[in-house]
C-alpha cells in the first residue's frame, strides 16, 4: 500500500465517521421534520432530538472539515475537478449547513413560539437538503461524471438518476441511523413511549433506505459500468455484510428486540461505503483520475499521516470523553 | 474579470464577516476562564455569573462561526480551484493541523458550554482550558496558511508550474509567520476585550451601575488594555518586514511613488501618481520607520511594473492609517484605565470613558478589517505573492454575483438573528436571573405539560 492509499484510507476514514455521526446529525433533523404540526404531540421526539443533538452536533460537524481538508491537501486536483464542476450541489450543501447550525442555535435560544417554529423549520428542511446535494456529489463522482480536468457540465453531472438516488439514499440512511440512536437514547432515558416511537421510524427508514441500496445498484449498472463491476466482484463481500448487518436489525425492530441495534446499523453504513470504495479502488475519479495521478507530494502526505496519528491519540480520547459525557446525560443547558 | 471580482467580492465579505466570530472563538475562552476562576478562586458569584453567561453567548457565536467557517473551506475551492489544484498540497498543511485544534476545540467547548450544571468547580473549569490553547493553535495555524500566501516558500514547480515537491516546515514556518500570527491572535483579543466591554458600558451608561457591570467591563477590558501595547508593538515590526517582503504592498500603505532615501510619511489623503493630496505629511518619517534612520531606502511603486501593483492604492493606504489610528486611540484608552486604576483602584469616573469604551468594541473590529484589508488587497494581483495571480486561480462557473446576493442576504439574516438572540438573552438574563433562564425546554413550548 502506497503513501498515497493510505491517505485515501484516512479520507475514507473521515467520510465513515462523518456518515455515521453527522448523518444521524441530519437524520435527526429529519426526524424533527416530519414530527407534525402540532405542537403539543411534536414536542416530545423534538425534546428528545434536540437532547441528543445538543452537545455533540458541533464536534460531529468536524469530520466533514476534516474531509474537506484532506482532500484539498493530499488531493488537490481531484478537489478543484470536483469543486469546479459539482459547484452547484455543494453550494446548496453550504447554504443548508449555514441554515441548519443558525437554526439550531438559534431556536434553543429564543422563546416566542414562532420564532422557535421558524429556527426549528430552516434547521429541520436544511437537515434534509443538505445530505440530499453531499449525496448528489458522491453520487456523480462514483458515475464518472467529474472530468479530472475539472470544469464538468454544471447541471447534467449531477441531474442524472445515480446522483439524485444517492442524494434520497443519503437523507434515508441518516434517517436511519438516527432512529437507531435515538431508540438507544430514549431507552437510557427510560422513556418507553419514545422509544417504541422511534423504532416504528428506524423500521420504516430501514426499508427506505435498503430499497434505495438496492435501486442504486441498478442504477449503478447502467450510469457507472465500472464501480458496478468491482462492486459486484470485490466489493461484494461488503455488500453481503451490509445485507446481512440491514436484515438482523429489521429482525430485531421486527421482534421488538434492542440489543445489539446501533453496531448493526452502524455496520450496514461502515459495509456500503467501504464497499463503495473498494469499487471505486484505484480511482478517486471513476475512471479519468487515479489515486497514484491525484496524490500530493511524499512530504504533503507524510504530514497528512502524522496528522491523522496526531488525531487519533488526542481528537479521538476526546471524542469518547464527549460521548461518555453525553450518555450519561451529564451535558446539557 | 466580472468573476474575479464577484469572487474576490465575495470571499472578502465572508472572510469578514467570519474573522469577527472566529476572533470570539479564539479569545472568548480565555476570558471566561478568568472570571470563572476569579468565581471559583474568590468564591465571586458576579464573576461566576459573568462566566456563566459568556460561555452561554459562546455556544450561538461559536455555532456562527462553524458554520461560516465551513462556508470558507467550501469557497476555496469553489472559488479558487486552480489555487487549490495547484497549491492545495503546500498551502493545505496548515489546514491539516488547524482540523485537529479545531476538532478539540468544538468538544471541549461542547462540555465546557454544557457542563455548568453537572460538572462542578475545578473539574469543570480545567475542561475549558483545551479551548483556550486550540483556540490559539488554530489561529496559528490558519493565519500561518495566510501567511505563507505572501510569502510563499518550501516548495518546487516543475516546468508546468505543478508544486512536485514541499517541505512542511519550511511551508509552515515561512517568513512572515512570526508576525501574522501574534498580529491575529492580539486582535483577536482586542476585539473580544474591547467588544466585551464594550456591552457593559453601554449598560451602564443607561444607568445599570451595579457591580455585576462594573466586572462586566473589568475583566475583558484589562485583558484588552494588556494586548493593546504588545499588539502595536508587533504591528510595527510587521510593518518593517512588509516593507521588506512585499515592496508593492508596502509602497501601497504609505503612499510612496519614488524610490529612495528620505521618504515622507503621509498620513490620511488621497494617493496619485504625482504625490499624496489632503494629507499631513511627516518629512523623513517613513524612512525612519522602516530602517531607523532618514537615510533607508524605500521602495516607490514607480519601480513596481504596472502589473504587479495592487489596486486601490488610497483605500489600502486609509484602511493601514485607520487601523494604526484605531489601535493608537484604544492603547490611549488603557493609558488612562491604568492611571486610574493606579490612583484610585476604580475606573475613571468620568461619564466620557464609559463612552469611549463604549464604541471601543466596533473600534476594535473596524482596525482588525482594515488590517485584513491591508494584508490580502495589498497581496493583489497575487493569490500566492510572486507565484499565482489572482486571476488565474478564479472559477469559470457562471453566476457568482448571483451568489454574493444570496449570501449577503443569509449573512444579513444570520447576523441580524445572532444579534438579536444574543440580546433576548441578555434581556431574559436581567428580567429572570440566570437559573431561569434557557433551561432545558421543549423545542417548540408551551410544552411545560408535556415536559414530564
Amino acid at each position: 500500500m502506497s503513501r498515497a492509499d493510505v491517505a485515501a484510507a484516512i479520507l475514507w476514514t473521515g467520510a465513515t465517521l462523518y456518515a455515521l455521526f453527522g448523518g444521524a446529525d441530519f437524520g435527526g433533523g429529519f426526524w424533527d421534520l416530519v414530527a407534525g404540526f402540532d405542537d403539543e404531540r411534536g414536542a416530545r421526539p423534538r425534546m428528545r432530538i434536540q437532547r441528543s443533538l445538543t452537545p455533540v452536533w458541533e464536534a460531529n460537524h468536524v469530520w466533514l472539515i476534516f474531509i474537506l481538508v484532506v482532500l484539498w491537501t493530499a488531493f488537490p486536483e481531484a478537489f478543484g475537478a470536483i469543486m469546479s464542476t459539482l459547484y452547484v450541489p455543494i453550494a446548496l450543501a453550504a447554504l443548508g449547513i449555514v441554515l441548519r447550525g443558525a437554526g439550531f442555535a438559534f431556536r434553543k435560544s429564543v422563546r416566542r413560539l414562532e420564532y422557535r417554529r421558524a429556527m426549528g423549520a430552516a434547521f429541520a428542511f436544511s437537515s434534509v437538503l443538505t445530505p440530499f446535494f453531499m449525496g448528489t456529489v458522491v453520487g456523480a463522482i462514483a458515475a464518472g461524471h467529474v472530468p479530472a480536468d475539472g470544469n464538468g457540465a454544471a447541471f447534467s453531472s449531477w441531474l442524472q438518476p445515480l446522483p439524485l438516488l444517492t442524494g434520497v439514499l443519503f437523507v434515508a440512511s441518516g434517517a436511519y441511523l438516527a432512529a437507531i440512536f435515538l431508540v438507544a437514547d430514549a431507552r437510557r432515558a427510560g422513556d418507553g413511549p419514545m422509544e417504541d416511537y422511534f423504532a416504528r421510524r428506524a423500521l420504516w427508514a430501514a426499508g427506505v433506505a435498503g430499497a434505495c441500496a438496492v435501486a442504486g445498484v441498478f442504477a449503478l449498472h447502467s450510469e457507472a459500468r465500472y464501480v458496478f463491476d468491482r462492486l459486484t466482484a470485490e466489493g461484494l463481500p461488503l455488500m453481503i455484510v451490509s445485507g446481512l448487518c440491514g436484515l438482523a436489525v429489521l429482525a430485531q425492530l421486527l421482534r421488538g428486540a434492542r440489543q445489539g441495534l446501533r453496531p448493526l446499523a452502524a455496520g450496514a453504513v461502515v459495509a456500503v461505503i467501504w464497499g463503495w470504495g473498494v469499487a471505486q479502488f484505484p480511482y478517486l475519479l471513476p475512471t479519468s483520475l487515479r489515486i497514484d495521478q491525484a496524490a500530493a507530494p511524499g512530504a504533503t502526505l507524510d504530514s497528512v499521516l502524522i496528522v491523522f496519528a496526531v488525531a487519533a491519540v488526542v481528537v479521538l480520547p476526546a471524542l469518547g470523553l464527549l460521548y461518555w459525557l453525553s450518555q450519561r446525560e451529564l451535558l446539557g443547558d | 474579470m466580472s468573476n474575479l471580482l464577484a469572487a474576490r467580492e465575495l470571499m472578502a465579505f465572508t472572510l469578514a464577516f467570519h474573522i469577527v466570530l472566529a476572533s470570539l472563538g479564539v479569545a472568548l475562552p480565555a476570558t471566561i476562564l478568568t472570571a470563572h476562576w476569579l468565581g471559583l478562586r474568590r468564591g465571586d458569584a458576579d464573576a461566576m455569573r459573568l462566566a456563566r453567561r459568556w460561555s452561554k453567548a459562546m455556544a450561538v457565536t461559536f455555532a456562527v462561526g462553524a458554520v461560516t467557517g465551513t462556508v470558507l473551506s467550501f469557497e476555496f475551492g469553489l472559488l479558487w480551484p486552480r489555487f487549490m489544484e495547484r497549491f492545495g498540497d503546500a498551502f493545505g498543511i496548515a489546514f491539516a493541523i488547524e482540523g485537529i485544534f479545531f476538532f478539540t476545540e468544538a468538544i471541549f467547548l461542547a462540555i465546557y458550554i454544557y457542563g455548568w450544571k453537572r460538572l462542578g468547580g475545578w473539574a469543570h473549569w480545567w475542561s475549558g482550558v483545551p479551548m483556550v490553547v486550540t483556540g490559539i493553535g488554530g489561529a496559528f495555524s490558519v493565519v500561518t496558511a495566510n501567511s505563507w500566501m505572501n510569502a510563499p516558500q518550501g516548495f518546487a514547480l516543475d516546468a508546468a508550474g505543478k508544486v512536485v515537491e514541499t517541505e512542511p516546515l519550511k511551508i509552515i514556518f515561512n517568513p512572515a509567520w512570526h508576525y501574522e500570527v501574534p498580529h491575529m491572535i492580539l486582535a483577536a483579543y482586542m476585539v473580544v476585550g474591547f467588544l466585551l466591554a464594550s456591552i457593559y458600558a453601554v449598560g451602564m451608561l443607561r444607568g445599570r451601575r451595579d457591580r455585576l457591570h462594573r466586572l462586566g467591563l473589568l475583566i475583558p477590558l484589562t485583558i484588552a488594555c494588556i494586548a493593546t501595547p504588545i499588539q502595536l508593538f508587533v504591528g510595527d515590526t510587521a510593518a518593517r518586514e512588509v516593507a521588506d517582503h512585499q515592496p508593492a504592498k508596502f509602497a501601497s500603505m504609505e503612499c510612496i511613488q519614488e524610490s529612495g532615501p528620505e521618504q515622507t510619511e503621509y498620513i490620511g489623503g488621497i494617493c496619485t501618481s504625482d504625490g499624496v493630496k489632503a494629507s499631513i505629511p511627516i518629512p523623513y518619517l517613513d524612512s525612519f520607520l522602516v530602517g531607523f534612520s532618514k537615510n533607508t531606502e524605500v521602495t516607490g511603486l514607480k519601480d513596481i511594473p504596472a502589473d504587479e501593483r495592487p489596486p486601490a492604492n488610497t483605500l489600502l493606504h486609509l484602511a493601514f492609517d485607520a487601523m494604526v489610528g484605531i489601535g493608537s486611540a484604544l492603547l490611549l484608552l488603557g493609558l488612562w484605565l491604568a492611571w486610574s486604576w493606579w490612583r484610585r483602584r476604580e475606573i475613571p469616573r468620568s461619564v466620557w470613558f464609559l463612552r469611549a469604551v463604549a464604541v471601543s468594541g466596533v473600534g476594535a473590529i473596524l482596525a482588525l478589517w482594515f488590517g485584513w484589508i491591508v494584508t490580502e488587497v495589498g497581496r493583489q494581483p497575487w493569490i500566492v505573492q510572486g507565484y499565482m495571480r489572482t486571476s488565474e486561480a478564479v472559477t469559470h462557473a457562471q453566476g457568482i454575483w448571483f451568489a454574493f446576493a444570496a449570501v449577503l442576504v443569509l449573512y444579513a439574516g444570520l447576523g441580524a438573528g445572532a444579534v438579536l438572540v444574543l440580546r433576548a438573552m441578555s434581556r431574559r438574563w436581567r428580567a429572570e436571573g440566570d437559573e431561569e433562564a434557557g433551561e432545558d425546554e421543549v423545542p417548540y413550548g408551551p410544552g411545560e405539560a408535556v415536559a414530564g
